[in-house]
C-alpha cells in the first residue's frame, strides 16, 4: 500500500505546532498502524530526519500508552480498538491519513503526537481507591459478591486509562474515565465506605484538572477501546448528587 | 563475592513465620527518618512503593511509563495462582510450593519457593480487599481455573485481563499513598546507574525523559522491580519499552547476575507474520483448558484444517503426556510444537504454527460459555490476524514470554550489592529453569506486598547509614558515567537506526540460544554479538539531543545494553551443560527427546560477578540442597 501522512509535529510544549506531509509507500496491510510508524520512523531517521514523536508500550491493547487521534477518530476508525491493535487493512491503497495528538488543555504536548496525561492520574490519587493497607483484610471468601455484580465492576474497571474519551469529547470532559473508577469500586461491597466520598472528591480534583463538564454528547463511548458503557456516568451523576446534596460523605 | 543466602532455620514450614519475629524492626517515629528508591511500578514495584509508604518510610517510585498504571504486568491475562484450596481438590501450600519447585526442574531454593506458596492465599484476600473484580461462581464465591503443571484447580482470575487489574489494584494503592504525600512518584523517569557509597547501594542516577536532565535520587535502601529481559530476542511477548537496562548497569555494579539463561518460552503466541514486526502477541495459557493442541499427521499436509478429519491428526500433547494433556508445562509444550514443526507438520503461511482448535469445546459447552471465558482473547486474535477462532482453530507458536534469570538475591530480596533489593520478574529467585503459568503475578505480589516490606527493615534497623551529601565523589562520578554514555550514543552519528541492531541480535539469540541450544551454536553466538556491538558503536545513528525529549536516544540506551547481556546470556548457556526447564541442550536429552538434568554437577544457582568491560566475568555457584522434595525426574505424562 502507498500512503500519505498528514502527521502533527512539534518540538516541545512550548513550541508552535504543524502539520507535516510524510509519504509511506510500500506498506503491507498485515501491518498494525505502529509498525506502519516505526517503518516510517526508521526511514525518517535514515534520511537523518528525527522520527515522530508517539506513546505506545504493550502494542496488545491493555496498557493504554498509545494515544493518537486519525482522521479525527481518537484511535482510529475501528470500534472498540486500541491504535495499536488497528491494522493497515482498515485503510485503502492511495489514502491520505491525518494523525494528531489528544488534543485536550489538560494533555499539554511534549512533543510531536506525545501528550502528559498525569491528570489523570491525579484524579485517582484524590479518590480512586479502597483504602485498605496491606494486611489485615478477611478471607476472600467471606465477601460474596452476586456475580452479576462482579460483572458489572469488571465491565467498568476495565478502563485502560488512554484518555480517548477525553480526546473524543467536545468539551474535553474526562467523565467517563471518572465514572468507570466510580462505578467499578462503587457497587462492590468493599467500595461502600468510601462511595460517596469518592465521587465528590474525584469530581472535584477533575474540575481543577481543568476537564469540561459533561453535556451527554457520548463521543466518550463511541471511542473508548474497551466500550466503558454511558451508564456509568449515570452512577457517578447519581453517587455525585447524593455525596453532594444529602452531605453524605460516609 | 559470596552468596550467603541467609535461610533462616527451621522446619521448612516453619522458617517465614520464625523469621519474621527475629527481624529486627525499625520503631514507626524512625521509618520517617528513612528514603527508600523504588525503580519499576509494575506488580512487585506498586504493590512494594504502597506497603512500605503505608509503614512510614519516604518513599520514591520512578517509572519509564507516562503513568504507573502502564507498567507492563499490565499485560498478564490469564490469573494468579494461590494455594486456597477453595475448590476442595486437594490442593494446599505444600503442593503449590512442590508444584513449582518441580514446575521449575529443580533448580530453585526451596526456603524461597515454599515462603512464595504460603504468602499467596494472603494476596487472594489482599486484592479483594481492595475490590479486585475476580470471576465469580453465581453463589457469589471465587471461582477458579486450571494451569499448565498442575493437577488442581487454584487459578483466580479476572476474565482475561487478570494482570491489569491486580495492577490496578496496587496502582489504587500507591496512588492513595501519592495523594497523601507518603510516595513521591516520577513517571517517564528511567533508571541509568547505581550509586554505591562505602560499598552500599545509596541512590540511583536517572534520566527525565521529557526534559533529558539527568539527576541523582539519594536513599537508605533501593529496591529494583524493573522485569524481565525477554527483549533481549527482539520479538517477544514483553512490551516495547521493556528492557535490562537497570539490572545491567546493576550489575556492573556488584549486584551478580543469576542464571541469565533461563528464559521462558511461552507455548501459544500468534505466530510471526512479516519482517515489520515489532512484537509477538501472547494468547493466554488459560485457552488450553478448552483448546486442543495438534498438527497434521503427514508433513506438508496443506489442507484447510477443517478438512483433515480426526485421523490424520496428532493430538501431540494428548499422546506424550496423558496425565497432563494440553496442560504440559510450558517449556515442554514450547518444544512439541518446535519439534512438530521441525519436523514439517506446521501450519500456516510460514509452517511455523501448530493449531489450537476450540472446535470440541464449543460443541461441549456452546459458544457462549468460550466467549464467556475467553471473550476477549478470541477477538484480539480476531484482530490480528483477521481469522474467527469461532469458525476455524488458532493457529499459534512459542514466543520468548518471561525470563527467571535476574539479579541473584537472598532470603530478604537483597542482592549481592548491600542495600540493592531486587523483587518480581527482575531477580531470579522462585521458578528455578522454568515458571509455572500463573505465578509471576504470585511472585511480584508475594515480593510487593509481604516481603520486601518486612526484610527491608531488617535491612535499615541493621545497617550504618551515613547522610549522603549530593556532591559526594561517588555521586558526581555516577552522574558523569551517565551523560557520557548518553552523549556517546549521539556521537557516533553513523547509519544504521537502532533497531536493525536490535533485529540482528534478536535473531541470533532466538536461533542460538532459543528454544533448544547446542555447544556449536552458542559458541557461534559469543563470537557474533561483540562484532555486532562493535558494528552498533561505530555505526549506530541517534538523531536529535540528550537534552529533550527523545524516544531514539532512550532505545540506543537499551539496545546498547542488550547487545552487553546477550553475550553473558550465552555464556551462562554453554557453561550449564545438562536441558533443566527452559533451557534445553539438545546434547543432554533422551531418545524420545526429553531433558536430561544432571544434578550432581548442575543442582546450583549460577551467579555472574562483573570484573570489567574486558574482563571476564566470574561465574559463583550456591549449591541448592533439596531436603524437603526429592530430586525426581520431571515427568508429566
Amino acid at each position: 500500500m502507498n500512503l500519505t501522512l498528514r502527521v502533527w509535529r512539534q518540538d516541545g510544549p512550548e513550541a508552535a505546532g504543524r502539520f507535516e506531509t510524510v509519504p509511506a509507500p510500500d506498506m503491507s496491510p498485515d501491518m498494525s498502524f505502529l509498525e506502519m510508524l516505526d517503518v516510517t520512523n526508521e526511514r525518517l531517521n535514515d534520511d537523518g530526519k528525527e522520527p515522530i514523536a508517539f506513546d505506545s508500550d504493550c502494542r496488545e491493547g491493555i496498557c493504554g500508552a498509545c494515544s493518537l487521534v486519525i482522521n479525527g477518530q481518537p484511535h482510529g476508525p475501528m470500534r472498540g480498538t486500541t491504535v495499536c491493535q488497528l491494522h493497515m487493512r482498515s485503510f485503502r491503497d492511495g489514502d491520505v491519513i491525518v494523525i494528531e495528538p489528544w488534543r485536550a488543555t489538560s494533555f499539554p504536548v511534549l512533543k510531536d503526537l506525545v501528550v502528559d496525561r498525569s491528570a489523570l492520574d491525579r484524579i485517582v490519587e484524590a479518590g480512586g481507591f479502597i483504602g485498605v493497607a496491606t494486611g489485615g483484610v478477611p478471607d476472600a471468601n467471606t465477601i460474596p459478591i452476586p456475580k452479576d455484580v462482579a460483572e458489572t465492576a469488571m465491565d467498568a474497571a476495565a478502563c485502560i486509562g488512554c484518555g480517548a474519551c477525553v480526546a473524543a469529547c467536545p468539551n474535553a470532559s474526562a467523565m467517563l474515565f471518572t465514572a468507570a473508577k466510580v462505578t467499578h469500586l462503587g457497587v462492590l461491597p468493599q467500595g461502600q465506605p468510601e462511595r460517596y466520598r469518592r465521587a465528590l472528591s474525584m469530581v472535584d480534583r477533575m474540575d481543577l484538572e481543568g476537564f469540561g463538564g459533561c453535556t451527554n454528547y457520548g463521543e466518550c463511548h463511541a471511542a473508548c477501546p474497551k466500550e466503558i458503557p454511558l451508564e456509568t456516568i449515570a452512577r457517578l451523576n447519581r453517587d455525585f448528587l447524593v455525596g453532594s446534596v444529602a452531605g453524605r460523605t460516609e | 563475592m559470596e552468596l550467603n543466602a541467609k535461610v533462616p532455620d527451621g522446619p521448612l514450614a516453619e522458617k517465614w513465620q520464625r523469621y519474621r519475629f527475629d527481624m529486627k524492626l525499625v520503631n514507626p517515629a524512625n521509618k520517617r527518618k528513612h528514603r527508600v528508591i523504588v525503580v519499576g511500578s509494575g506488580l512487585a514495584g506498586a504493590s512494594a512503593a504502597a506497603t512500605m509508604a503505608e509503614l512510614g518510610y519516604r518513599v520514591q517510585c520512578l517509572c519509564f511509563q507516562d503513568s504507573s498504571r502502564r507498567a507492563h504486568s499490565i499485560a498478564a491475562q490469564g490469573g494468579i495462582n494461590a494455594a486456597k484450596n477453595y475448590q476442595n481438590d486437594g490442593d494446599s501450600i505444600y503442593r503449590l510450593f512442590y508444584d513449582t519447585i518441580k514446575g521449575g526442574d529443580f533448580r530453585s531454593r526451596e526456603a524461597n519457593t515454599y515462603r512464595l506458596a504460603e504468602i499467596s492465599t494472603q494476596i487472594i484476600d489482599q486484592c479483594v480487599a481492595q475490590g479486585v473484580p475476580f470471576a465469580r461462581e453465581y453463589g457469589g464465591l471465587l471461582d477458579n481455573r486450571s494451569f499448565g503443571g498442575a493437577q488442581v484447580s487454584r487459578t483466580f482470575y479476572a476474565r482475561g485481563q487478570t494482570g491489569q487489574q491486580l495492577l490496578l489494584g496496587a496502582y489504587q494503592a500507591l496512588a492513595r499513598q501519592v495523594g497523601l504525600g507518603a510516595v513521591e512518584m516520577r513517571p517517564r523517569t528511567e533508571m541509568l546507574d547505581i550509586i554505591v557509597v562505602d560499598g552500599r547501594a545509596r541512590g540511583v542516577v536517572a534520566r527525565d525523559l521529557v526534559t533529558g536532565k539527568i539527576e541523582s535520587h539519594l536513599a537508605d535502601a533501593v529496591v529494583l522491580a524493573t522485569g524481565g529481559y525477554a527483549n533481549v530476542f527482539y520479538l517477544s511477548t514483553n512490551a516495547m519499552g521493556c528492557n535490562v537496562t537497570a539490572t545491567w548497569r546493576a550489575y556492573k555494579r556488584g549486584a551478580a547476575f543469576a542464571n541469565p539463561c533461563y528464559t521462558q518460552i511461552h507455548p501459544t503466541c500468534i505466530p510471526v507474520e512479516g519482517e515489520f514486526q515489532s512484537k509477538l502477541t501472547l494468547m493466554s495459557e488459560s485457552l488450553r483448558n478448552d483448546g486442543r493442541v495438534w498438527v497434521p499427521k503427514t508433513p506438508g499436509d496443506k489442507r484447510a484444517p477443517q478438512d483433515i478429519p480426526e485421523a490424520d491428526r496428532d493430538y501431540y500433547l494428548e499422546r506424550k503426556y496423558p496425565s497432563f494433556g494440553n496442560l504440559a508445562p510450558r517449556d515442554i509444550s514450547s518444544r512439541a510444537a518446535k519439534e512438530a514443526t521441525d519436523e514439517g507438520r506446521g501450519v500456516g503461511k510460514t509452517g511455523l504454527g501448530v493449531y489450537l482448535d476450540f472446535a470440541d469445546a464449543i460443541q461441549r459447552l456452546g459458544a457462549s460459555t468460550i466467549e464467556e471465558r475467553y471473550g476477549n482473547l478470541f477477538e484480539m486474535y480476531n484482530r490480528i490476524t483477521a481469522e474467527d477462532p469461532y469458525q476455524v482453530p488458532m493457529r499459534i507458536y512459542p514466543a520468548p514470554h518471561y525470563t527467571m534469570g535476574g539479579l541473584w538475591v537472598d532470603y530478604n530480596l537483597m542482592s549481592t550489592l548491600p542495600g540493592l533489593h531486587v523483587i518480581g520478574e527482575a531477580n531470579y529467585s522462585d521458578h528455578g529453569a522454568n515458571r509455572l503459568g500463573a505465578s509471576a503475578l504470585m511472585q511480584g505480589l508475594a515480593d510487593g506486598y509481604f516481603i520486601i516490606p518486612a526484610t527491608i527493615g531488617d535491612y535499615l534497623a541493621g545497617a550504618e547509614l551515613a547522610p549522603v551529601p549530593e556532591d559526594h565523589p561517588a555521586v558526581r562520578a555516577a552522574e558523569a558515567s551517565v551523560r557520557d554514555k548518553t552523549q556517546r550514543l549521539l556521537d557516533v552519528n553513523g547509519s544504521r537506526h537502532v533497531d536493525s541492531f536490535h533485529r540482528e541480535l534478536g535473531r541470533i539469540v532466538w536461533e542460538k540460544c532459543g528454544m533448544a541450544r547446542n555447544e556449536q551454536g552458542l559458541q557461534e553466538a559469543l563470537q557474533r554479538i561483540p562484532e555486532i556491538r562493535a558494528e552498533f558503536w561505530r555505526d549506530v545513528r541517534v538523531l536529535g539531543s540528550a537534552d529533550t525529549f527523545n524516544q531514539s536516544l532512550e532505545k540506543a540506551g537499551r539496545v546498547a545494553d542488550f547487545l552487553e547481556f546477550a553475550e553473558l546470556m550465552c555464556r551462562d548457556a554453554l557453561i550449564r551443560r545438562e536441558s533443566c526447564g527452559g533451557h534445553f541442550r539438545e546434547e543432554f536429552q533422551t531418545a524420545e527427546g526429553e531433558a536430561v538434568r544432571n544434578d550432581a554437577e548442575f543442582a546450583h544457582v549460577a551467579a555472574w560477578e562483573y570484573r570489567g568491560d574486558d574482563a571476564e566475568p566470574v561465574r559463583h555457584v550456591e549449591p541448592l540442597s533439596f531436603e524437603n522434595v526429592h530430586l525426581a525426574v520431571r515427568s508429566y505424562k
